[in-house]
């Protein structure tokens, strides 16, 4: 019998050098499966290094609050034992003194400065200043001599700021994001009114950019309809038409909805030509929400038309036809056999196209006007300009969960499996 | 396979680190401002001739200001550029937090044609950071559209805040620098005393107050060059920006502007060094020759703004290329229609105040 020759005593099946066949096939297997990591190693490093670790180090500077009990050690020290109640003693006036000196000949107080003045304005010059006028004391005691340097040391809120931050992690940057702060007892309370924007911003930028993925499904739709549905050669065309923008320079595409919309621009002088406006009272359709809405649902339109007719395109026609035929009019058609199969296709474009404007800043920075700009844009200013990036790292964290957690109710409700990208 | 793994690797994470910009060559400097007229006008009366002399090439790289990347490169021990041209409050900031290099003025810098010594020569009040040699005095002023109300011409600050007698958009930039100190005194606040008043609570109230009865006919701008292109396509009739901006709008483009110097707000623009230059010899050498008298009066003949030395004033002469005498066009000339903006205030609340100047737009 032929089988006997492959297999071993013990009912083991052996290949044809010996070996058991499971091992080697586990080896064939494993040496496939090497090179398909080493194939993807490249794209893993690369998402590691410019993704991840940079989402974990802004994550990490969110709570980081290394400033005071670095720069300030002794001062630190000294405030372990301060009760709060009023401004501390000599002790930590000298220490004080120390951790000044130290700061203005390594350079580096004006970073516990920057730190401080995000909780209280006025800290950062209180802080400067008084390290550069620290230089010239050199005996104590130093109580009196630096209570005259600035007033804000009299002040006992000046103490509780510093005494808070000398712990190395800190929520406050997550307070600031939420429109709260620290009183001066130390208490959390809101923002007062006038000081209130994140909060706005976040539920801003939620629901244009809900209004953007429904603007989208409605137009995308019929477009994608036709798109399936014409023969190929105008099919081609038409794809073209939505492709063009696609491939087009996003400033470029902005730039062009400005000269259109603005209140001089192309579409004002026709709606005033045509006699629809009064020369006096052109619309002002940029600038504001309506610009915002309207270049960024232009840019994202072609995020929804794709799924869309990839996913329409994979629908036989035989199927409308069979259901007409059994007696449905086409409204009943539609709705019950067609819309039905197309729903995977709204679902991938309703995602791709939604946390797509969460995160969007160019468009509205340009167009946005002060109505239309959404929570990216102040992740962007403290970035760039006001240097925070604790407090956009906080905000960043915060829309990153916020996304996270759409995607869980989404993956729950209609399923992350049912959707098609084509 | 393993080598091609490696090199990937390595790629990647030189990428990360050198954030896509190349460290400059022996013989090179790399040296950072604010692109446009602006830049041309550095590298005409600084650049060029700093290159024919030493053979040092200069490196002219743009960008949009701000300290975030002067900082990221400090924290990542790997500083590309060596000298960059901020605003005097960033360089305060910058020199505190220890990223730019301490300049002993009169000893590291050129005297003045005449043996004064540099620290006298820079015009007074310019040298407010240790680490900062002033170049230019420009200043952020409001220009008009002069055919936006027939005959009539606006005069000072106050008109811009009469839309009954002089209708029509304002673009002003997204910011409260400049425009609460202009709410201010268009409120009646003398020059003098506008920032005793804006360090209270109800001056802040006041200047908000003042600023919203204008704000539905405001068009906030962020990028300089909008301001000229709106008042050009006659979507706003009053705009705030760089006096250089409106200059070039005005006289090389011959716009139909005027400019209104009432209250224009003075900025000193500088050089900065960084701390951790890997040229610090070289860039020292280029800090010394760019800043000295004749450099900062030709630099006057390509932009208008104010050279920041006394002795370089009455060097001032005639543009490049369109010949015209410069002189009236320098915002040092109406200095005392305007005040100098008082960069340690803004330093101390800007935080504050931009956050509710954002909470301010929402409402």
């Amino acid at each position: 019998m032929g089988m006997a020759a492959d297999t071993a005593d013990n009912g083991v099946v052996l290949a044809a050098d010996g070996r058991p066949l499971k091992d080697s096939l586990n080896r064939a297997l494993r040496k496939n499966r090497m090179r398909a990591v080493m194939l993807v190693a490249p794209l893993l490093l690369f998402v590691l290094f410019s993704f991840l670790i940079p989402i974990f180090n802004m994550t990490l500077r969110s709570v980081d609050n290394w400033h005071v009990g670095t720069l300030m050690p002794a001062t630190t020290a000294a405030l372990a034992t301060w009760d709060g109640k009023d401004i501390p003693e000599e002790s930590v006036f000298a220490a004080l003194v120390v951790d000044l000196q130290a700061g203005a000949k390594s350079r580096q107080i004006g970073k516990v400065g920057t730190r401080l003045n995000y909780e209280k304005s006025g800290m950062r010059s209180m802080i400067t200043s008084s390290a550069r006028k620290s230089k010239k004391l050199t005996s104590g005691p130093y109580k009196a001599k630096v209570l005259k340097m600035h007033k804000k040391w009299k002040d006992l809120e000046t103490w509780t700021v510093i005494k808070r931050n000398t712990a190395p992690y800190t929520v406050g940057y997550y307070l600031n994001a939420l429109d709260m702060k620290y009183d001066k007892t130390g208490e959390i309370v809101m923002q007062p009114e006038n000081r209130r924007i994140y909060g706005k911003l976040f539920w801003r930028t939620f629901a244009i950019s809900l209004a953007i993925t429904m603007i989208c499904v409605v137009l995308a739709y019929p477009i994608s309809f036709l798109l399936a549905t014409l023969p190929l050669r105008y099919s081609n065309l038409l794809m073209i038409f939505v492709l063009l923008p696609f491939w087009t320079s996003l400033l470029v595409r902005t730039t062009a909805w400005i000269a259109m919309l603005q209140s001089q621009g192309v579409l004002n002088d026709l709606f005033v030509f045509f006699g629809f406006v009064d020369d006096q009272n052109r619309l002002q359709l940029i600038h504001n929400l309506t610009g915002t809405i309207i270049a960024m649902t232009h840019i994202l339109l072609p995020f929804m038309v794709l799924p869309l007719y990839s996913v329409m395109k994979t629908i036989p026609p035989t199927y409308m036809r069979a259901a007409l035929s059994l007696g449905a009019n086409p409204f009943v058609a539609f709705v019950r056999v067609y819309m039905p199969q197309t729903l995977s296709g709204i679902g991938a474009g309703s995602v791709l196209v939604f946390i797509l404007s969460i995160g969007y800043y160019i468009t509205p920075a340009l167009v946005g006007g002060t109505d239309g700009t959404l929570i990216s844009n102040q992740i962007a200013y403290h970035m760039q300009s006001s240097l925070n990036w604790g407090l956009a790292g906080a905000l960043g964290a915060l829309l990153l969960a916020s996304v996270l957690a759409l995607y869980f109710l989404y993956n729950k409700i209609v399923g992350i499996d049912n959707m098609k990208l084509g | 396979m393993n080598k091609l793994l490696k090199n990937s690797a390595l790629t990647v994470a030189a990428l990360a680190i050198a954030g896509m910009t190349t460290a400059p060559q022996a013989g090179e400097l790399n040296v950072v401002s604010w692109g446009g007229a602006y830049t041309t006008s550095q590298i005409k009366a600084y650049h060029e001739p700093y290159t024919k002399m030493t053979g040092t090439k200069i490196n002219s790289i743009d960008y949009s200001g701000g300290l975030a990347e002067m900082r990221a490169q400090t924290e990542s021990g790997n500083v590309t550029w060596d000298v960059v041209d901020v605003v005097i409050a960033d360089a305060i900031v910058g020199c505190d937090e220890g990223m730019f290099r301490p300049i002993n003025v009169d000893m590291e810098l050129a005297k003045a044609p005449d043996g004064t010594a540099a620290s006298k020569d820079f015009l007074d009040g310019t040298l407010k950071s240790e680490c900062f040699v002033p170049l230019i005095i420009y200043s952020t002023v409001f220009a008009y559209r002069d055919d936006a109300w027939g005959g009539k011409k606006p005069t000072s600050i106050r008109d811009v805040f009469d839309t009954k007698n002089f209708p029509g958009k304002r673009t002003l930039q997204k910011s409260p620098v400049n425009n609460l100190e202009w709410a201010l005194l268009a409120d009646g606040v003398p020059l003098a005393k506008i920032y005793d008043v804006l360090d209270t609570d109800e001056g802040k109230d006041r200047a908000f107050a003042k600023l919203a009865t204008i704000k539905k006919d405001v068009i906030w701008w962020t990028v300089g060059a909008v301001p000229p292109q709106l008042l050009a396509d006659g979507e706003a009739v009053f705009g705030t920006g760089y006096n250089g901006r409106w200059f070039s709008a005005i006289a090389e483009e011959k716009q139909p502007f005027a400019m209104l110097w009432d209250g224009q707000v003075l900025d000193i623009d500088g050089y900065v060094v960084s701390a951790k230059s890997k040229k610090l010899d070289e860039a020292m050498k280029y800090l010394k020759f760019s800043t000295d008298t004749q450099r900062l009066a030709d630099q006057a003949k390509y932009i208008s703004y104010g050279p920041a030395r006394k002795s370089s004033g009455p060097m001032v002469s005639k543009h490049a290329v369109l010949g015209i005498d410069m002189g009236p066009h320098m915002p040092t000339k109406y200095a005392d229609q305007g005040f100098l903006t008082n960069f340690k205030w803004w330093a101390d609340n800007s935080d504050e105040m931009k956050e509710r100047f954002a909470a301010w737009l929402l409402q």
